[in-house]
């Protein structure tokens, strides 16, 4: 199908992209915020959205700036997936987000989605929310009344809902830079290449940071840590140990009677563990 | 709303709505045929074009959003020498039943060769699988994609298929 009618503004800066939303959502339209589009306009198109106004922020300079901020690299809100695939800049997660990046939907989704917008929807079987997650990215949010950084962890409070206020841009993302003692793992189950995944889990243990988080994403209403486990791995437990602590957390899970489910999940944990533990 | 952009290397001037998607701007305002529309929802890849030469749906792109960029369609690529080599071996190697993927096929394929990523036949599979095709059962379009890299790269025309950065001959 085609997407229904909606008004257009490009804004040339953060703060016209700010104003332009805050007049519209005062006048009580539903004004969205497109970068690349790749899924906003597919929803549209399927007529599942149909805002009254999109604000373009796609030619921000300001949103494409990449920064080394010592022990973190700051990213801006639409570095597309393709430039993060291409290594076109600095690198803070040690392969793991160009590799995410790489096997992100395809190359013709990638050179138009951006990491900010994929995390402002924030869709459970979305890579990079469950992905920034595990790493202990923050996001940089800006809006009306200035800025604020919250964590990726709690980003993603619902469904498809996040902290981020309508009237709010992402800016950018805040990823630490792993030491080179840590190790990741990621795996992620898609019936076609492609699609969103049914399961993602990703595993972030960075020992001289004291950090280890296991997340799982791909379905439920927003990515869910793996408490138990992500303790164990900490501890330096073994697979099969970090693999128990696992099933304990998924145990009371909303999908946990749901057999394909659990054995995808399974599958994946597994995988992304015995990538950091072997 | 009044865009400017270049379309196959001609600048262009138009009035468009917001929600005119670029395939359909190209298709109804231009003309330009080739560009094909399966799912209009991301999946199907046959309205895969080149946006300032990045390969992109031109279903999930909105026109008005194109204004001073460079789009190119198949339609433009009728002397490049990726697409030259694509088409002889889509021709010998019978990439193409019924042709309805074909366009974004294409212009998908001569992406990955472009940037050394058709080496074998498992990355030009990983390459296309953005790009559906219900007739062919794709294995005659990944082996026509492997003999246009290979014909390229052995008149050192393109990086070599093993993905290395080798320089175009002077």
């Amino acid at each position: 199908m085609k997407a229904a009618a909606f008004e257009y503004a490009r804004a040339d800066s953060l703060a016209e992209a700010i104003k332009v939303l805050c007049s519209a959502t005062e006048a009580g339209q539903d004004a969205q915020v497109v970068a690349g589009g790749q899924s906003l306009l597919a929803m549209m198109n399927l007529r599942v959205s149909s805002p009254d106004l999109l604000v373009d922020i796609s030619r921000i300079e300001q949103l494409r700036v990449v920064l080394d901020e010592s022990d973190a690299i700051r990213i801006g809100a639409c570095v597309t997936h393709a430039a993060i695939e291409d290594r076109a800049m600095a690198d803070p997660s040690r392969g793991l987000m160009p590799m995410v990046a790489g096997n992100l939907a395809y190359r013709a989704v990638r050179t138009r989605g951006t990491l900010g917008g994929s995390l402002a929807l924030s869709d459970p079987a979305g890579d990079w929310v469950t992905v920034m997650q595990a790493i202990g990215a923050r996001i940089g949010l800006v809006g009306d009344k200035g800025r604020r950084e919250v964590e990726a962890l709690g980003f993603t409070t619902g469904l498809y809902e996040t902290a981020r206020a309508p009237t709010e841009i992402i800016e950018s993302v805040r990823i630490p830079k792993l030491s080179a003692a840590a190790r990741w793992g990621f795996s992620k189950f898609c019936r076609k290449s492609g699609e969103f995944a049914h399961s993602i889990a990703a595993v972030v243990i960075d020992p001289e940071r004291d950090f280890a988080r296991i997340m799982l994403g791909g379905s439920g209403a927003a990515p869910m840590c793996l408490e138990r486990a992500s303790q164990s791995l900490l501890q330096r437990a073994g697979l099969q140990s970090v693999e128990r602590a696992a099933e304990d957390d998924l145990a009371n899970r909303d999908d946990a009677h749901d057999e394909f489910q659990r054995s995808v999940h399974g599958a994946t944990i597994s995988s992304a563990l015995s990538q950091v533990l072997s | 709303m009044q865009i400017r952009l270049t379309v196959n290397g001609k600048p262009v001037r138009a009035d468009v709505t917001p929600r005119t998607s670029l395939a359909d701007f190209l298709r109804e305002a231009l003309n330009l045929t080739a560009t094909h529309l399966g799912c209009e929802h991301g999946i199907c890849g046959a309205c895969t074009v080149t946006l300032n030469g990045q390969p992109i749906r031109a279903c999930l792109t909105l026109a008005v959003a194109c204004d001073g960029y460079e789009v190119r369609t198949l339609e433009g690529l009728l002397t490049d020498e990726i697409m030259l080599a694509l088409r002889d071996a889509f021709h010998r190697h019978h990439g193409l039943q019924c042709g309805f993927c074909t366009p974004g096929m294409l212009v998908s394929a001569r992406d990955l060769i472009q940037r050394g990523k058709a080496g074998s036949d498992s990355e030009i599979r990983k390459g296309l699988s953005g790009n559906i095709c219900r007739c062919t059962g794709y294995t005659d379009i990944v082996r026509s994609v492997r003999k246009a890299a290979e014909a390229l790269s052995e008149a050192g025309k393109v990086r070599s298929p093993s993905g290395d950065v080798s320089k175009v001959p002077a």
